[in-house]
């Protein structure tokens, strides 16, 4: 509702979110901002050692997997869902087989890196130098992607864009030299940098700098699709989202705009490949299979779409849930819960969307269209 | 013989609508049907056919419009007026005839494109973006114009403040313009229903078109609403803006415009003046469904 009274002021500050925990952020002055900002980076870098607060810590951590590799596994999971909430969040395209950019920017990065690579005879990169080349022959696949599928929207989009993961899957299975199928690639370089003890910070028994790689990477993330939202850009992404031929007619250049979504969605989810890669040491063609896709937009979804606070929780909760279940027996069957937890995680979705169908954080564009289709059903 | 259109109704009376048996509003202007190399002329439909399989939409339908004027285009439903709109702007292409806006051939260009040529719309069913607020609706309009690319967006060049100031300012005036700046905050889908369609004239306007296409803008609206409307539509040509209407209410029509064309069944039936048009026994016959023979 409209507040007359306020009217004046309103003008100006009222261009985004008014209510919710973001409508008070945004009505903070600058410095509570800050602050607020600077808080939950520190408390994010501080993590790792989450397992040493009392009490609380012991029931957060993983128990079947280290707690820091966890946190690895959240930090990826997380770039995904920031990058597919702009390929489905902002601009609408329905995407189902954003793995395959993941896939091309970890598998971009072992043939530039590794020993097993058909190319490592002229190449054998650092994984520094790797890193953008890879990134690079993403977004080209993004483009590649985008540019015969423009004039496809919804199912048909989906339907392509599973076809194009499953492509890229198949071809690694079926290369056994140039993408070497099961055997995949191993040695793939590190991240550079030795600590003050002359080991490197990465190395191969603790995550922990992995995590604070990622971490960096994921803030970096936020800030260039928070910079791209509230632009041209971002409006001409929802106009299209919205009302594609309505867009068009005023003014905006849609085949411009959704292929730039695509690009942009492609880098990254590339970026989480390279970091993968680089983390692992080793990828094959089953670390690609088609339900991370699946898992991912679920996670998108499920955290609100639209919505980088969304997307960045649902992304972190798909990868926290198997990985807790972890290391639990099953009190009948004494098996590892770890073996249900597709499984569990299904009823953990439904569960969401049955109390909170706009996701957990969403956007507020989405609650409020909910919330107008509450009122059609049931007025006043 | 009744006349088509609608006795003037008391509301008339105390608007400030011209009466419909008045003069045109602006001081002499020229009524004539601009020709090809009339410095006038602004946009120019020539002999335009558009078929879809068997069903003639439009039938070598030719018009022109001066600048400067409101023209309306009117018709009993299923006339081809939405279509002849949805031809000027690209949705669909002319099978035949050509389309020329300011001497220049707009069939076969991009919808964007000719938007940024200088022609924007309304729809008749209205299209905002729903769940963006109005202020952002309108700044995708006025972002037709801009230059931001991604790279100046994502690492805040001068020209992305440069331009979102100055498109936000543009945008608040043009809401202020139609008279629903205190809505700017919301989401669109939230305001109402006469709201919206002064939304959707707002966000036209930010294209910043030589001119504007309303598709029925009165369209579910009270007779105050339709006063206020018409007050609108007067205030926008007198920016400088060429209005092209069409609309159902005829009285609307007959107090608003300077020059009418008459479609029915896809082919036009009559040209002029508002009086002549409704003088025109082919008009009426349309309108009041009076077979021709008997008229």
């Amino acid at each position: 509702m409209s507040d007359t009274a306020v009217a004046p002021s309103k003008e100006k500050t009222s261009f985004r979110g008014n209510g919710g925990v973001r409508g008070w952020f945004g009505r903070q002055p600058t410095w509570v901002r800050a602050i607020v900002t600077v808080v939950a980076l520190v408390l994010a870098i501080l993590l790792p050692y989450a397992g040493d607060v009392p009490l609380i810590g012991p029931q957060i951590v993983t128990q079947g997997i280290d707690w820091p590799s966890s946190l690895f596994n959240m930090s990826y999971y997380v770039l995904l869902a920031l990058g597919l909430n702009v390929v489905v969040g902002y601009a609408g395209l329905l995407d189902l087989g954003y793995v395959g950019f993941f896939a091309i920017g970890a598998y971009g990065t072992a043939l530039l890196t590794s020993r097993d690579s058909l190319l490592y005879a002229h190449s054998g990169w650092s994984w520094l130098a790797a890193a953008p080349v890879a990134l690079a022959i993403t977004m080209a696949a993004g483009l590649i992607l985008g540019w015969p599928t423009l004039r496809l929207r919804g199912d048909y989009l989906a339907i392509v864009t599973l076809g194009f993961a499953e492509i890229i899957r198949i071809v690694a299975t079926s290369t056994p030299n140039f993408l070497r199928g099961d055997r995949g690639f191993t040695n793939i370089p590190h991240p550079p940098g030795q600590g003050s003890d002359g080991k490197p910070i990465f190395g191969v028994t603790d995550a922990t700098p992995y995590f604070w790689l990622g971490l960096g990477v994921i803030v970096v993330v936020i800030l260039g699709v928070r910079n791209l939202d509230r632009s041209r850009v971002g409006r001409s992404w929802l106009a299209i989202r919205e009302d594609e031929e309505a867009a068009e007619i005023m003014g905006v250049r849609t085949t411009r705009f959704k292929l730039w979504a695509f690009a942009i969605g492609a880098f990254i989810g590339g970026l989480g490949g390279v970091l993968f890669a680089g983390e692992q040491g080793f990828i094959n063609s089953q670390t690609f299979v088609l339900q991370f896709s699946i898992l991912v937009l679920a996670g998108v979804v499920m955290g609100g779409s639209g919505n980088m606070a969304g997307a960045i929780l649902g992304g972190a909760l798909i990868s926290y849930i198997p990985d807790r279940l972890r290391g639990i027996s099953d009190p009948f069957f004494h098996t590892d819960l770890y073996e249900y937890r597709f499984a569990i995680f299904g009823v953990v979705i439904i569960v969401i969307m049955v109390l909170r169908p706009q996701g957990l954080i969403p956007s507020r564009r989405r609650a409020m269209e909910l919330k107008d289709r509450e009122k059609e059903v049931a007025p006043q | 013989m009744s006349e088509p259109h609608i006795e003037t109704p008391e509301e008339l009376d105390r608007s400030d609508a011209r009466p419909v048996d008045q003069a045109a509003p602006t001081g002499g202007p020229d009524l004539t049907t601009p020709t090809v190399g009339d410095p006038d002329l602004l946009l120019e439909v020539d002999h335009v056919t558009l078929r879809f399989g068997g069903v003639v939409a439009l039938n070598d339908v030719s018009f022109s419009l001066r600048k400067g004027e409101i023209f309306g285009l009117i018709g009993p439903n299923g006339a081809g007026k939405t279509t002849c709109f949805n031809a000027m702007t690209g949705v669909y292409q002319p099978t035949e005839g050509a389309i020329r806006f300011q001497g220049e051939s707009i069939v076969g260009k991009k919808k964007h494109e000719i938007t940024r040529g200088g022609i924007a719309r309304t729809f008749q069913n209205v299209r905002l973006f729903p769940e963006m607020t109005a202020l952002e609706n309108v700044m995708v309009g006025a972002d037709a114009h801009h230059k931001t690319s991604v790279l100046s967006a994502l690492f805040r060049l001068p020209r992305f403040w440069q331009e979102e100031k100055s498109g936000r300012a543009r945008s608040m005036e043009l809401l202020r313009f139609v008279g629903i700046a205190h809505r700017a905050g919301d989401v669109s889908r939230n305001l109402s229903y006469g709201e919206q369609r002064r939304l959707e004239i707002a966000r036209a306007l930010a294209t910043n078109p030589t001119l504007l296409c309303l598709d029925e803008p009165a369209a579910g609206f009270n007779p105050a609403e339709k006063v206020d409307l018409l007050a609108l539509i007067r205030r926008i040509r007198d920016t400088g803006v060429t209005v092209l209407l069409i609309e159902h209410d005829m009285r609307l029509v007959m107090g608003v415009t300077d020059r009418i064309v008459v479609l029915e069944f896809g082919k036009k039936i009559a040209e002029g003046t508002p009086a002549e048009v409704r003088d025109n026994p082919a008009v009426i016959a349309a309108y009041l469904g009076v077979p021709t023979d008997a008229a």
